[in-house]
């Protein structure tokens, strides 16, 4: 029991921290890939919504070299730590929350652009502005994110290493579990995932709902 | 406001993972699977523990992908089961300290229908044999592991290459640990080699039962390899020779000896008289 809600808690912070990391990268970005022009804006644009579909496992053995004691990140020391499963969770959740903020922050900045910027004020200063305006859609584009994370196994268990106490999740527990024969041990560790992430979509509805009926603007 | 929030989330969590990671001192052990799904690690680090204040990360893999992992500096120390790739690592200069800790034996699995006609026999060889001329369904473990070494080590002897037996249809290469073997063979009602340990903990065995075994070419030794400083120079070493010091000690043979499961032994330990 001791075991099971470790591997609980540590899924959820795992998560919770990467899904963090990848916000605090994210959504300046997404709205500022909306709010300044520059050549090669498109490409960006273009490869940040074909990065949606990055393969964790691919992520995960990229990583793995980086962080090698061989290899250019070595002295680092967090190949097989929660640092490393953070990193890999927060690489894969950036472009989704990225995308989806960039989504919003082009129509919120079509149709208040002008306003924001008239009485002297940068695009710079526009930014946060532009941010509070898409703020139900930066829930969404989080808990999306959130969702990618928790549910992930491919990365974490190449970079964490399912060790048990460390950097056992509930993916990688069940994983292990499978491989052990243990079906129903998997299946239960499953459905708490499976409940977790329902729990997740939930929330992201009720938020959303929740905005959009406050008269939050349909962006 | 809102970004007070997420300093604070980040703060939180980031705190509660280091709390879960902060450990006095460690060691990253990279091991075989048989020896994590068996259960016998998970028994017997809390006493490794309890005695010197040493925490032993596992990362259980194939006995192949283990030593790599040792190799690229990401391991401490090594226990693995598989005598030729273990030589090949103390050439390279790796490693010079080898040491037996344990022994159990392999078995063949199969289907109860037993349509190679093998079952309660003794010799290995005859009976992949037998399996090879009535193409009953084989299940390989395909990932470089121990296990899958001492299966293409039998196969040889029984006349058949890996590249011969890779083409064949009634053999499953299923690229997984010993656990996604099992339970392939499990579903396929195949035959499979696997260590006796991973078997007796394993649950999920469907019509599978024990085929083969007492063939005394089924031994399966368990070494501990301590890595070249030379080659390795990480100050983490002098905690893996602890660890691998009370292997082989009378208090961590006797412990390896104590683990069971249903009231059966899973390992012999061998420091004292290499098998």
């Amino acid at each position: 029991m001791r075991d099971f809600l470790e591997i609980v808690g540590l899924s959820i912070s795992v998560s919770l921290a990467a899904t963090a990391v990848a916000a605090a990268v994210s959504l300046p970005i997404g709205a500022a890939l909306a709010i300044f022009p520059f050549t090669g804006r498109r490409l960006i644009v273009v490869l940040i919504n074909a990065f949606f579909g990055l393969p964790p496992v691919v992520v995960g053995l990229v990583l793995y070299l980086a962080l090698s004691r061989s290899g250019p990140l070595g002295f680092l020391e967090l190949l097989f730590t929660p640092a490393a499963m953070v990193i890999a969770q927060a690489i894969l959740a950036i472009p989704i929350i990225t995308a989806l903020v960039h989504r919003a922050s082009e129509r919120a900045w079509a149709r208040y652009g002008d306003e924001l910027t008239t009485d002297g004020a940068t695009r710079l200063q526009a930014l946060p502005q532009i941010l509070m305006i898409i703020r139900a859609d930066l829930v969404t584009a989080v808990l999306a994110g959130f969702g990618r994370t928790v549910s992930e196994v491919g990365a974490i268990i190449l970079v964490g290493g399912n060790i048990r106490g460390l950097t056992r999740t509930m993916t990688t527990a069940i994983a292990l579990q499978t491989s052990q024969g243990d079906l129903s041990l998997a299946l239960a560790l499953g459905a708490v995932l499976v409940g977790i992430s329902i729990s997740v979509s939930a929330t992201v509805f009720a938020l959303a709902g929740r905005a959009r009926t406050a008269g939050s603007d349909e962006v | 406001m809102i970004a007070f929030r997420y300093v604070l989330v980040m703060v939180v969590t980031l705190a509660a993972i280091n709390a879960g990671a902060a450990a006095e001192k460690s060691i990253v052990l990279a091991s075989t699977t048989s020896v994590e799904a068996s259960g016998l690690l998970a028994n017997i680090l809390p006493q490794f523990t309890a005695r010197t204040g040493i925490t032993v990360n596992v990362v259980a893999q194939g006995t192949g992908k283990a030593l790599d992992t040792a190799r690229r500096g990401d391991a401490d120390i090594v226990l693995v089961h598989d005598p030729e790739a273990e030589r090949e690592f103390i050439d390279e200069g790796y490693s010079s300290t080898v040491r037996q800790i344990a022994w159990n034996d392999f078995i063949v699995v199969g289907p109860s229908s037993d349509p190679a006609h093998i079952l309660g026999g003794t010799d290995s060889v005859k009976a992949l044999k037998a399996i090879a001329s009535a193409r009953a369904a084989f299940v390989s473990r395909g990932d470089r592991s121990g296990t899958n070494a001492a299966e293409l080590r039998l196969w040889r002897v029984a006349g058949r290459s890996s590249e011969a037996l890779n083409p064949e249809k009634w053999y499953h290469d299923v690229g997984g640990g010993m656990g996604q073997a099992l339970n392939a063979a499990s579903a396929l009602n195949a035959y499979t080699l696997t260590d006796r340990a991973t078997w007796l903990n394993f649950n999920n065995k469907g019509s599978l039962t024990i085929i083969i075994e007492g063939d005394p070419r089924l031994i399966n030794r368990y070494d501990v390899i301590e890595l070249n400083p030379r080659k390795h120079g990480v100050a983490r070493l002098d905690a893996a020779k602890a660890f691998a010091e009370w292997l082989v000690s009378p208090e961590g043979q006797q412990a390896i000896g104590a683990y069971q499961v249903n009231g059966q032994q899973l390992f012999n330990p061998s420091a004292a008289s290499p098998k």
